[in-house]
């Protein structure tokens, strides 16, 4: 039993080591390849190929003294913060990275993952209101309509999924899609042809809910200035900017167990954690691509994504789905 | 502030953007009345950075004032130097040389170029696009160190004098100058291809943002702008100066009124500052740049003398009215921006904050000069 324990314990420690350095590189990551699309050099005096850069910043995050803005909530001022990157990190206990790499594997895993999620509206949420900012409010509100009406579509595709695979386990849901990428769930099969279309929608709501471009309504820096986060320094600032990263991490790992087989070799062969972690890299590449490429959507035009085109969709690939499990 | 806050059903609040916002572009503050994200009223307040130039116009010379027209706008100057040159000379009843004009013509239109690039960076990046202002500024740069090469300085530029100009352009000036022809056309594309085809980009700007056309005329929006909204207005052609009635280019006009138009404008408009160029560097005629005779001391004849030109933003006027000795008894300059800024409080009623500052981006708003 206390075996049982320690290993939890070493698994979650090293959950937390992965988010945070993902989260601290891929900073870095952006910010290079950001330079790249601007034909600009980036990041590149600390350290070979300004590699040092992270640290950097960290340090300077974590010595800066932290402001607490008079008439601030201060509960929820300095909770928020905290509620951004815990239940990203939480979640990667049930990611599995491959057959054996997996910290806790659970019969519910997809459902954790999501409600975990959830928590991320309510910490911009949280920090939007507890700042009393009027930008910090607008932000908040607009985050948190955004994050409700992408779940929904996301769930919606999920459900299809499981409905397909008869499992919530993201192990058995990988293990599902061996033996190569005809097997992936990207591909069209005979109960489901509109898999591709799930996958297009699942891949938009992704970026949605991490508040990426163009959907980062909730940041959008030229109307409301710095969005919910306008009133955070140091460390507060640091953990959101680590959370969303983390969160970006787990998107693309979703994206992977659900239909890019996860830890499976395209041609079936060798399945190991370094084909996850090359989809998931290339995943997160594309998200730093559509960021450095497109403006920003409205508020409305991206509702209106939601709930007039993406939930349909997804309502009718479910039914159709639904129906063709039948018949097949 | 401490306790809750008790909100009222259909309580609006007053939102401050400005002075210091990033989507201002400088030290311009909109007193907003807003409902959730709708704007019930907005209310501009200018004059944070106002400098007094019409004064400094009226205790110093002519010649002294002129560094101050660089300093209205800083992306276009050479543009408002062109209008105090031009009204000095036809007060004092200087001639100028052909070539000199021929020169000014050409670096004035490149300093649009210059403007324009500007501007589509910033207006990109204030719908939330980062990238295309990066390479809008790769593009100036280029004009920029051309300009460098010939003035001296790179944005607030000195390089007309009365009856001519300061500095004579040389062959590396003309070669640069036709080798980036091609290269803006080319780069003309890409931004078609990377922005102006763009889904998000046109969803959020067709249809949205009008400003009609008599909203232009109550308030006197000149330039793009009233271009946008169908008025085929350029004083260019309507009140020719210079040597522009000897160029062939056209005016570009849309009807739409929305913001989409105003973008169109300005970006058919870097095209036809192209065409301008290309044949200013074939007709450039040889000769002095400086004429002959010119007054020691500039003291133009007692009068009111007004002069309008096309900077990158509008129309852009100078009235001086002169009492016969070297300073100006009135100096009073039209400055297209303020005119298209005060459009704004009443374009933006009712809109999405998300669309107003939009609607902002596309006035090509630059601080400096509506302050003065």
């Amino acid at each position: 039993m206390s075996l049982t324990i320690l290993n939890v314990v070493i698994a979650v420690v090293i959950a937390i080591a992965f988010a945070a350095l993902n989260a601290a590189y891929l900073v870095w990551a952006e910010r290079r390849g950001a330079g790249r699309i601007q034909r600009r050099p980036g990041p590149n005096v600390n350290g070979p190929l300004g590699l040092l850069q992270p640290p950097a910043d960290g340090l300077k995050l974590m010595t800066k003294q932290l402001v607490i803005p008079g008439g601030a909530d201060k509960a929820l001022f300095v909770v928020a913060p905290v509620l951004a990157m815990v239940p990203a990190i939480m979640s990667f206990v049930t990611i599995p990275f491959s057959e054996n790499v997996v910290a806790r594997s659970m019969n519910i895993g997809v459902l954790m993952i999501f409600a975990f999620a959830s928590l991320g509206g309510m910490a911009i949420l949280f920090a939007g209101w507890g700042s009393r900012n009027k930008y910090g409010v607008m932000a908040a509100v607009r985050a948190v309509s955004q994050n409700i009406s992408y779940e929904i579509p996301m769930l919606i595709t999920v459900i299809t999924i499981v409905m397909m695979t008869g499992t919530m386990n993201l192990k058995e849901l990988v293990a599902g899609q061996s033996g190569g990428i005809w097997n992936w769930n990207l591909l069209p099969s005979l109960s489901s042809p509109l898999m591709p279309v799930a996958f297009l929608i699942f891949f938009v709501c992704t970026l949605a809910e991490t508040n990426r471009a163009p959907f980062d309504l909730g940041e959008a820096e030229s109307e409301l200035v710095a969005g919910f986060h306008t009133e955070y320094g140091s460390m507060g600032f640091g953990l959101f900017f680590m959370g969303e990263y983390a969160n970006i991490v787990i998107g693309a790992s979703l994206i992977t167990i659900l239909f890019l087989g996860g830890w499976g070799c395209p041609l079936g062969l060798f399945p190991s954690v370094w084909w996850f972690l090359l989809k998931i890299y290339l995943l997160i590449f594309s998200f730093i691509w559509i960021r450095w490429t497109f403006p920003r959507t409205t508020i409305y035009g991206l509702l209106n994504l939601s709930w007039k085109i993406l939930i349909p969709i997804s309502l009718f690939n479910l039914l159709l789905t639904a129906g063709l499990l039948k018949v097949f | 502030m401490s306790g809750p806050i008790h909100i009222q059903p259909g309580e609006t609040f007053t939102l401050n953007v400005g002075p210091q916002h990033p989507a201002t572009h400088g030290v311009l503050r909109v007193k907003m009345e807003m409902d959730g994200e709708y704007i019930v009223k907005a209310e501009t307040v200018l004059g944070y950075i106002h400098r007094m130039h019409e004064l400094m116009g009226e205790n110093r010379t002519y010649p002294q004032v002129l560094p101050n027209l660089s300093r209205l706008d800083y992306l276009g100057a050479l543009g408002y130097t062109h209008g105090h040159v031009l009204a000095v000379e036809r007060a004092a009843g200087i001639e100028v040389p052909e070539r000199a004009e021929y020169i000014r013509a050409i670096t004035v239109e490149l300093n649009r170029v210059a403007s324009h690039l500007f501007w589509f960076g910033a207006f990109v990046m204030d719908l939330g696009g980062f990238t295309p202002l990066m390479y809008a500024i790769e593009d100036r740069e280029y004009i920029l160190d051309m300009l460098e090469a010939v003035t001296g300085s790179r944005l607030t530029y000195c390089y007309y004098r009365f009856g001519g100009l300061y500095n004579d352009i040389d062959d590396e000036f003309v070669d640069r100058a036709r080798a980036f022809i091609p290269r803006m056309r080319k780069s003309l594309k890409k931004y078609d291809a990377l922005v102006t085809g763009n889904i998000i980009f046109r969803k959020r700007l067709d249809g949205i943002g009008p400003i009609s056309a008599e909203m232009c005329r109550k308030y006197g929006a000149t330039g793009p702008v009233a271009r946008g909204a169908g008025i085929d207005f350029d004083v260019r052609k309507n009140e020719p100066y210079s040597v522009y009635p000897e160029f062939d280019f056209d005016v570009p006009v849309y009807d739409e009124c929305d913001s989409l138009a105003r973008y169109n404008v300005r970006m058919d408009e870097m095209e036809q500052s192209l065409r301008i160029i290309e044949q200013g560097l074939d007709k450039l005629p040889d000769g002095p740049i400086m004429p002959k005779k010119k007054p020691k001391l500039i003291k133009p004849p007692a009068g009111d003398y007004y002069q309008a030109v096309e900077t990158a933003r509008g129309s852009f006027g100078i009235r001086i009215v002169s009492d016969g000795t070297k300073n100006a008894y009135r100096f009073k300059l039209r400055s297209p921006t303020y005119s298209n800024m005060s459009l704004f409080d009443e374009a933006c009623e009712g809109m999405m904050i998300m669309d107003a500052l939009a609607l902002m981006g596309s006035l090509d708003l630059v601080i400096p000069e509506i302050d003065r």
